[in-house]
């Protein structure tokens, strides 16, 4: 495994990759160079290529044309069984485990020989003890993948390329679902890996992780590759630069807030599901006109339940919460049409199920909420002409591209459908706006322009509620952070108070009464 | 395999279903001749037989007439994913009430008020039929596809009952009602052509054919011009986008059920007011499992699904020619192609769309290739 040295061929050597969908040239002329033993990050906006060159280089697309060489053989990978023979494994953004097995059965899984599995799971086992111990990656595999957290679940997905015989591992943005401390300890293990000589590509949108962990980096933009570099000589602000092409503002320009009336008023309120798990407990919080709370917390612990108890979509079991004089509670609820009429807008979490109707035109999806009692005249009908006209308008304030409201939702790129719901939810003007995940999937470029939206908005005196996965977006928008953990709310952070350390205890449940959180670090996993 | 470019809508629209119907016709011929007659003589007889002999597009347009409306029922079902499949029997029991309606007041209405009566009869009977499974779905999730298959089996055992039984003719043998009076009856094409004057060949096709038509320009305002329409759409496209909306999709799913099963309840008015002129068993044949072919084919659109419509009512009276020209095709054979079209064109609707794909995949990009060297050349 342990090829190091420097007469030793590349790893991954790729040259003139093309590959065209359709219309869209989404690889163009790429080229690739990969030392074996380094990490190597691939940094790019979202839609500049990434995913597309590693499903090239993993076997689920055929390249229209270019050359692919591994450890120095010209290669060609036609799935991604071809992919494994040559020592590629890849740990996908979205897991591959079959969650109601077990950790061992998850890494055997299309290797179980013969009619009988002890045999193989026997070996499997013993692989598997091996992997682990070299390279400090323990995991029990006798427990269910469904019962881990998901960092061990990551880890789990990484055994598995390990045990297939991998020796270039590539991570698809590995850290979305982590808390830092998770992302800290994934870290550590790639370092591990590295000192093993397992060539390592890891592909982020996150500069932080670029810089904190990777030797050598490749800047993505518009399918092409617009520059490699060693990481030591470049900085966060010059990457970013590189992927959108002009000099991005990084920092928000964040004045502080002058909160006016109560807006929203929430005291206990509950959420019991179908499945009898209570996924709110107890929650109290006031919003006031001209603030934004941000609401911290690992995704899944809550914050997507809240969004759409406050939204209408989903009736709280307990408690009350009321905007304005609006009260909803388990026995007077609401939905989020009256919601809306109330003042309340939803940026939802899930842009491509909620935000948006794919298949609809941009001239359709920009009214979606507002289809009943939009500010067109009302009555049985809808004139799509008018509607054009309209959204053509917000188009422009919004900037967003291409400004063509027949063109269906599905061909804006993630940035533009975002500012498609973006629009639509404050052209309306609200008191209060619940917005979650503003930016994920959406490129810096864009970021930019939201979060400036946001801090517009609120300084024009609406209530926002923030969720977000990124605790960057978090802490640079946010007046006052609260933190969410298994239902609760854990905490309350002021702006000034909040570092990334206090909120990842918090966050993963650690020390949330104790006055010195810091002294209880790596009681987890 | 690496998967295909996305097909352009024009091949998706226009191309797919003439390359289905084709590849339906080419298994059909090999059929015809391995029982020795000519493919191409069969073609030509069925040709003539739905569009040049006499009266014989009369009768094309009158099948075309109940497919269009159990076609339509099945595309506005699907707008808001949903498959009724239970056409069938909300046309039956749509002639359950036009059949009531006249009963009750032929002796007592004039046509002008009793004929649209009847009509709203036939769909609001059919829309009960559909908007209870439409319940089913939308408050207990029962499956729509299981509860519209077995309201079939329902509304088949409910008219056999009260023909055979309360609603039967007294004094008569056959399972019917009694023949209506003058004032329940859709004039007949022919008869209106020949009052202004044009010589017209006897046939089925009456007035319901235009009232079809008129369901096609409603259905295409309802989905595509009405608030209504955008909710059907959105909750059909993404449940969980309509509830964001706040669209009450519940709510939604009902009311589609209930227009689906209206529109196929209407094709009872071809059948029951347009011709027979009395309520009779079994006067659906079929057509309400048709439609589902014919939405597939006419992509549940209704301009598509006219032309589906036509299709198929080309097929029915060319396919009874057939019957009528050769000994040796049989009205089995005849079933036998007729279920080929379906085959192709709606279980098998998108066998072609990879490979054709690919091939217009190829042939664009090597188009394209040759205008960036030209261009490259050029600069």
């Amino acid at each position: 495994m342990a090829n190091g040295g420097s007469g030793s061929p590349l790893a991954i050597e790729l040259s003139d990759i093309n590959k065209s969908f359709g219309d869209v040239h989404a690889n163009r002329n790429v080229n690739l160079t990969v030392v074996p033993g380094h990490i190597h990050g691939i940094i790019g906006e979202n839609g500049a290529g990434k995913s597309t060159l590693v499903s090239i280089l993993y076997g689920f697309y055929g390249a229209d044309s270019g050359t692919i060489r591994i450890n120095g053989e010209p290669t060609t990978i036609r799935n991604s069984a071809d992919a494994i023979g040559k020592g590629i494994g890849m740990v996908h953004q979205h897991f591959m485990l079959v969650p109601n097995f077990t950790v061992l059965e998850n890494v055997m899984l299309g290797h179980e020989g013969s009619l009988s599995v002890e045999t193989s799971a026997r070996k499997a086992r013993e692989a598997l003890n091996k992997l682990s111990q070299d390279f400090g990656l323990a995991v029990d595999p006798d427990m269910i993948v469904e019962d881990l957290p998901v960092g061990l679940q990551q880890r789990v997905e990484i055994l598995k390329a390990l045990f297939r015989g991998a020796e270039i591992l590539i991570l698809d943005e590995p850290t979305g679902v982590l808390t830092p401390l998770e992302t800290e300890q994934l870290f550590d293990i790639l370092r591990a890996l590295r000192e093993q000589g397992v060539t390592i590509l890891l592909i982020t949108h996150k500069l932080k992780e670029i810089m904190a962990i990777t030797d050598d980096v490749s800047v993505m933009r518009g399918g092409e590759m617009v520059a490699h570099l060693q990481t030591a000589d470049t900085s966060p602000a010059k990457l970013a630069e590189l992927m959108v092409g002009r000099k991005v503002l990084l920092e928000v320009d964040h004045t502080p807030a002058r909160p006016g009336a109560p807006v929203l008023d929430v005291q206990d309120l509950c959420l019991t599901d179908t499945a009898g798990i209570d996924q709110l407990k107890q929650i109290s919080m006031t919003l006031r006109e001209g603030e934004i709370v941000g609401i911290a917390g690992v995704s899944g612990n809550g914050q997507s339940e809240l969004l759409d108890v406050l939204s209408g979509i989903i009736a709280p079991t307990g408690g009350r919460f009321a905007v304005g004089t609006n009260e909803v509670t388990a026995n007077a609820t609401s939905n989020p049409a009256e919601l809306r009429d109330f003042g309340v807008a939803h940026v939802p979490e899930d842009r491509h199920k909620c935000g948006i109707v794919l298949p609809f035109s941009a001239a359709e999806s920009m009214i979606l909420g507002y289809s009943g009692s939009d500010e067109q005249d009302g009555g049985w009908w809808l004139s799509p002409s008018r509607l054009e006209e309209s959204c053509a308008s917000r188009m422009k304030e919004f900037d967003i591209r291409p400004p063509i409201p027949k063109l269906q939702s599905a061909n804006f790129s993630g940035g533009n459908q975002q500012k498609i719901v973006l629009a639509r939810e404050i052209s309306t003007q609200p008191k209060l706006l619940l917005v979650g995940q503003p930016t994920r999937g959406v490129d810096i470029g864009a970021i930019e322009f939201i979060h400036k939206q946001l801090i517009a908005l609120r300084n024009e005196g609406c209530a926002i509620l923030l969720v977000s996965v990124e605790l960057d977006e978090i802490m640079s928008l946010s007046d006052r952070i609260l933190v969410m953990n298994n239902g609760h709310i854990v905490g309350e952070l002021a702006r000034e108070d909040a570092d990334e350390t206090a909120l990842g205890l918090m966050m993963a449940g650690i020390g949330v009464d104790e006055k010195d959180s810091r002294s209880v670090t790596g009681a987890t996993s | 395999m690496s998967p295909p470019p996305p097909l352009p809508r024009w091949a998706d629209v226009g191309l797919i279903p003439l390359i289905n119907v084709f590849a339906a016709l080419v298994v059909s011929g090999i059929v015809v001749a391995i029982i020795g007659e000519n493919p191409f003589e069969a073609m030509m007889v069925m040709i003539k037989g739905a569009f040049v002999y006499k009266g014989s597009l009369g009768y094309t347009l009158y099948y075309a007439t109940n497919f269009i409306f159990t076609g339509l029922a099945v595309a506005v079902a699907f707008h808001a994913m949903l498959f009724n499949i239970g056409g069938e029997g909300q046309a039956y029991l749509g002639g359950l009430g036009a059949g009531l309606t006249c009963l009750l007041l032929d002796s007592m209405l004039p046509a002008l008020l009793l004929v649209p009566l009847a009509i709203m009869a036939s769909a609001g009977f059919g829309a009960v039929w559909g908007a209870i499974p439409g319940y089913l779905q939308a408050k207990r999730g029962s499956h729509i596809v299981i509860t519209t298959i077995m309201f079939n089996f329902l509304a088949a055992s409910i008219m056999v009952w009260l023909l055979a039984g309360r609603l039967k003719a007294p004094g008569q043998m056959s399972p019917e009602t009694r023949s209506f009076s003058e004032n329940a009856e859709l004039p007949f094409i022919h008869d209106i052509a020949n009052a202004l004057g044009m010589e017209m060949a006897r046939s089925p096709l009456n007035l319901s054919f235009v009232v079809a038509l008129l369901a096609c320009v409603g259905v295409w305002v309802l989905i595509w011009r009405s608030r209504l329409g955008y909710a059907i759409r959105a909750t059909g496209h993404s449940a969980k986008a309509a509830e964001y909306a706040g669209i009450p999709v519940s709510t939604i799913i009902i009311i589609t059920m209930a227009i689906s099963g209206g529109l196929a309840g209407m094709m009872a008015i071809n059948e029951i007011l347009g011709v027979q002129h009395r309520t009779i068993l079994g006067f659906t044949s079929g057509y309400g499992f048709t439609g589902i072919a014919v939405a597939l084919m006419g992509r549940n659109h209704p301009v598509g699904i006219v032309l589906a419509s036509l299709l198929f009512g080309a097929l029915y009276q060319g396919g009874a020619e057939l019957d009528f020209e050769f000994s040796t095709i049989t009205r089995e054979m005849v079933l036998l192609i007729q279920g080929l079209i379906i085959l192709f064109s709606g279980g098998l609707a998108y066998m072609f769309n990879r490979p054709l794909a690919h091939l217009l995949g190829a042939l664009l990009s090597q188009r394209d290739r040759k205008d960036h060297t030209e261009a490259g050349q050029n600069g």
